[in-house]
């Protein structure tokens, strides 16, 4: 079950994605997670939302970003949402091919999913990307 | 903090120390366009000394490769040195440790380019 959950809205900007790291980061710390795992999380949190604000919202002002984090006893887990057109995962080049490992860009992705425990993206019905993201807890 | 970058000459080697920074907005763009100044300006060997960055993204990553690719065009070649743990996964986990030369001493990373 999961509990305390806080959500925000948040405008298309880059003072957003550095808002959300960090406050994430407070929360993650309040949660017991060492040194390494809240560098885990901020910089999970961060490819998410530059995604959200960069390739989602093309930092519309006119499109906003819902940010949701729960804390239960198990698990940390992050929600971020887009209005953009929606991700579409088969579209994507692979970052670890030969062939784009010079490619300036197309790795945020790939580092969400090595440093979270759970990693979703899904396209929303109503518009947009959506991304879960989970760490677990350290035991108590 | 965003990025601080200074170079200076050891030999015919240009070292860049980098402290700070390196994401989207916050020193990213800042670390492209010293590259190219350099490059523009002639310098083709350049080490660049990650030792003071205390948080790079992917945008930042992104950079380092497009410094790499910008000097490799150019006839030269850029090599990493001083690189912390995190750093270091990020390479790993993006396979760019196949990419770039890295150094933990800089004596040996300006004789690499010899």
């Amino acid at each position: 079950m999961e509990a305390r959950a806080q959500t925000w809205q948040l405008a298309s900007t880059l003072d957003s994605v550095d808002w959300a790291e960090a406050h994430v980061l407070s929360i993650a710390k309040k949660a017991g997670f060492d040194e390494d795992a809240c560098s885990d999380i901020g910089i999970s949190v961060r490819e998410s939302m530059v995604n959200a604000v960069v390739h989602g919202n093309h930092y519309s002002t006119e499109k906003k970003v819902n940010l949701s984090v729960d804390v239960s006893s198990s698990t940390l887990t992050m929600i971020i949402e887009d209005s953009g057109s929606g991700l579409d995962l088969s579209t994507l080049p692979d970052p670890l091919a030969e062939e784009n490992l010079l490619r300036p860009s197309g790795r945020g992705l790939l580092i969400i999913g090595a440093f979270m425990d759970e990693f979703a993206v899904e396209r929303r019905a109503e518009g947009g990307t959506r991304m879960r993201l989970v760490k677990n807890r350290p035991a108590a | 903090m965003s990025v601080k970058l200074t170079n200076r000459q050891v030999g015919d080697v240009t070292v860049v120390d980098a402290e700070g920074r390196i994401t989207l907005g916050d020193g990213a763009s800042t670390f492209r366009d010293l590259i190219k100044d350099l490059v523009g300006n002639g310098n083709k060997k350049l080490l660049v000394n990650l030792g003071e960055v205390s948080y790079i993204d992917s945008s930042g990553i992104g950079e380092l490769v497009s410094g790499f690719t910008t000097v490799q065009n150019a006839g030269g070649s850029m090599k990493l040195l001083n690189l912390n743990k995190r750093v270091k996964d990020l390479l790993q986990i993006t396979k760019l440790y196949t990419v770039f030369e890295v150094h933990d001493d800089e004596a040996a990373g300006v004789r690499s380019f010899s």
